[in-house]
């Protein structure tokens, strides 16, 4: 400890390595996992119980599993683990629901458009946007034909059959793609000069809020109907689908509102000051930096409304849980909840992992602050 | 007769302006010519910001009238946006649009207000950070800059659409010193140009050097007004002279 450090004449200081052990992975090593004795002690149990944990899990979900099985008894002669024929079994009930076999290709291309219709408006960089855009816009009304059928010799299939993961990814992605441009209106309804529109949008946003989403399902299953001319038949899943978006749109524009509140009003007032419009300074100024603010609580309401899907099965539709319950029914697969439960979360999981991981990506690409 | 009315861009008629029941400014009246250069200083809370945001309509008048290029300020102005183009003006905080690129900050009311196509208004703005000596901070944000550079970027962007008037609402206040000069340099050439301006600042120096004639506000009325020279050196009112005293000695 006496070596002594050199000395430099004023103005001359070099820059120098940081001293040994406090940069890099034997750094990071020593300041977050051994940093005291304790804290070391602490590391090695943390990685003893994950070891037991992880054995444990990899022997149950994967070595010691069964993939295929005639029922539940004859599972568990063929291993201790999980019994994962419960699903495979009916892997295609989780993903089709009841959707005709001979159709099924028509959800497989409607699923993989998707992606291609989404990409342009998730990733602004996209190359060819301009036309990608076209087909996003268009994709909803390809969605319709190629999924519902009726047109071009395609044949008509009834929603009654839609189920499992197609059934959320409908009701999920529509409710999602329609309840943002509705939650920005209410948003901006409510903080409009204009009374009438004020009053509107709070008492759309109050209601929606106030009421458990299990009771505008059942509203929108049973009780739309008195409110319908007589002999109209509106399709339940449609019913469903406005209910869902009515519900996290008032969610989604309390959020912005929010956002919107948080800009410094000396923004508007130079945006008047440079003679821009209402709609111009909206457009420009207030939504760009409003949604910049509001993505995560945005993605956290769409995430919720992603899950709260499970719900209809209340109302008799076949989501993944209700494939799942229904398996559970069968007798010859009776007391296999913890396969199919984990299972049904996993198809969750993923979404909602994919949309986390989204509102992340987008939020560190929209800060400017320091670039 | 009429020419003599269009050299006067501001008129300002026995306004008076309330924020509730609490009287701001008092029986204000005011004329500036084209070109004329105008300080206006006065204690905290004089009400001298909310004379010069009554001018481009931040802020609504109740009585009198107040005319800008010859057009009243009135509730049912229907091109507003018009007028306020035609007045720029800068802010003690800049206000600038923290999600836009320098450039688009300068761009983004010539191409939508004044419907220019985005080169030609790119080419605008490229001219005017030129001017205001920041060309090469025209593709960072403004987070990314100092303050006195963000303050230029707001001059430069109230410029962008070649206003008649420029109103300053304390633009160096909210500086460090060291930035303040920068900020004061890019002004004084600006008056140079011959643009009408309306600054409310308590740098003195700034008044004495460029200021055609200086205007003394407190509790919302006008007390004093005169040429530089004659306001600093004799001034008449108690009030101005208490102001001065405390602020020329500190
Ligand atoms: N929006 C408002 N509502 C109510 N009162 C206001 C409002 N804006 C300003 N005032 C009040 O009006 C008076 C004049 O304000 P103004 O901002 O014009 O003063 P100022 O001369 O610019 O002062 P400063 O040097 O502190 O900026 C102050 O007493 C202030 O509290
Ligand atoms: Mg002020």
């Amino acid at each position: 400890m006496n070596v002594k450090t050199k000395e430099y004449l004023p103005g001359q200081h070099p820059d120098l390595p940081p001293p040994p052990g406090t940069f890099g992975i034997i750094g990071w090593l020593k300041s977050n996992l051994f940093s005291s004795i304790s804290n070391s002690i602490l590391t090695i149990l943390s990685v003893y119980l994950m070891y037991l944990l992880i054995d444990g899990a990899i022997n149950w979900f994967i070595l010691d599993a069964v993939y295929d099985a005639n029922d539940k008894p004859s599972c568990r002669k063929l291993g201790d683990g999980a019994c994962w024929a419960v699903i495979t079994r009916r892997v295609d009930q989780f993903i089709y629901g009841f959707y005709p076999h001979a159709e099924r290709w028509r959800v497989d291309i409607t699923f993989l458009m998707l992606f291609l219709a989404a990409a342009p408006l998730l990733y602004p960089e996209i190359i060819f946007r301009k036309y990608l855009l076209w087909f996003s816009g268009l994709y909803p009304f390809l969605a319709f034909i190629l999924i519902k059928g009726g047109f071009f010799e395609l044949e008509l299939i009834d929603t009654n059959l839609f189920g499992g993961a197609m059934l959320t990814l409908i009701i999920g992605v529509t409710s999602i793609a329609c309840s943002l441009p509705l939650g920005i209106i209410l948003a901006l309804g409510r903080q409009s000069n204009l009374k009438l529109v004020k009053i509107l949008s709070v008492c759309f946003i109050e209601f929606m809020r106030g009421v458990p989403l299990i009771t505008l399902l059942f509203v929108a299953s049973t009780m739309l109907n008195y409110f319908l001319p007589p002999g109209t038949n509106f399709n339940l899943l449609v019913r469903v689908i406005i209910m869902m978006t009515f519900f996290s749109a008032a969610y989604i524009a309390e959020v912005i509102r929010g956002g919107i509140q948080a800009i410094p009003k000396g923004q508007y007032e130079a945006a008047d000051a440079i003679g821009l419009t209402y709609w111009q300074t909206t457009r420009f100024i207030t939504l760009p930096q409003a949604l910049k603010i509001s993505i995560p609580g945005i993605v956290n309401t769409f995430i919720g409304l992603y899950k709260d899907t499970t719900l209809v099965v209340i109302i008799g539709l076949l989501d993944p849980l209700g494939i799942g319950r229904a398996a559970l029914a069968d007798t010859k697969w009776n007391g296999l909840s913890t396969e199919t439960y984990l299972f049904v979360a996993l198809i969750f999981f993923i979404s909602c992992f994919a949309m986390s991981r989204y509102s992340l990506w987008l939020e560190k690409k929209l800060s400017t602050d320091h670039k | 007769m009429v020419k003599k009315k269009q050299e006067k861009v501001i008129k300002i008629n026995e306004m008076h302006k309330w924020f509730g029941t609490f009287h701001v400014l008092k029986n204000i009246n005011l004329e500036v010519s084209q070109g004329e250069r105008i300080v206006i200083c006065g204690p905290s809370g004089s009400g001298k910001s909310t004379l010069i945001r009554c001018i481009n309509r931040l802020e609504a008048h109740q009585k009198g009238d107040i005319f800008v290029n010859g057009i009243e300020l009135s509730g049912d102005l229907k091109n507003l946006e018009a007028i306020r183009s035609d007045v720029g003006m800068v802010f003690q905080s800049f206000n600038l649009f923290p999600h836009l690129t320098v450039l688009e900050n300068c761009t983004l009311a010539p191409i939508w207000v004044r419907k220019m196509p985005k080169k030609d208004a790119d080419t605008l703005a490229m001219e005017y950070l030129t001017r205001v000596k920041i060309p090469e901070q025209a593709e960072k944000f403004p987070g990314q800059l100092s303050g006195g550079q963000q303050q230029r970027v707001a001059i430069a962007r109230a410029l962008c659409m070649k206003p008649q008037i420029m109103l300053f609402d304390e633009p160096t206040s909210a500086l460090d010193p060291e930035m303040i000069k920068e900020v004061l340099d890019t002004m004084i050439e600006l008056a140079n140009t011959g643009m009408t301006m309306l600054v409310v600042t308590h740098e003195m120096g700034f008044a004495n050097k460029v200021a055609d004639r200086v205007i003394f506000m407190d509790e919302g009325e006008i007390i004093e007004q005169n040429t530089p020279k004659l306001f600093f050196t004799k001034p008449k009112n108690k009030r101005t002279k208490l102001f001065l005293s405390q602020i020329l000695n500190h």
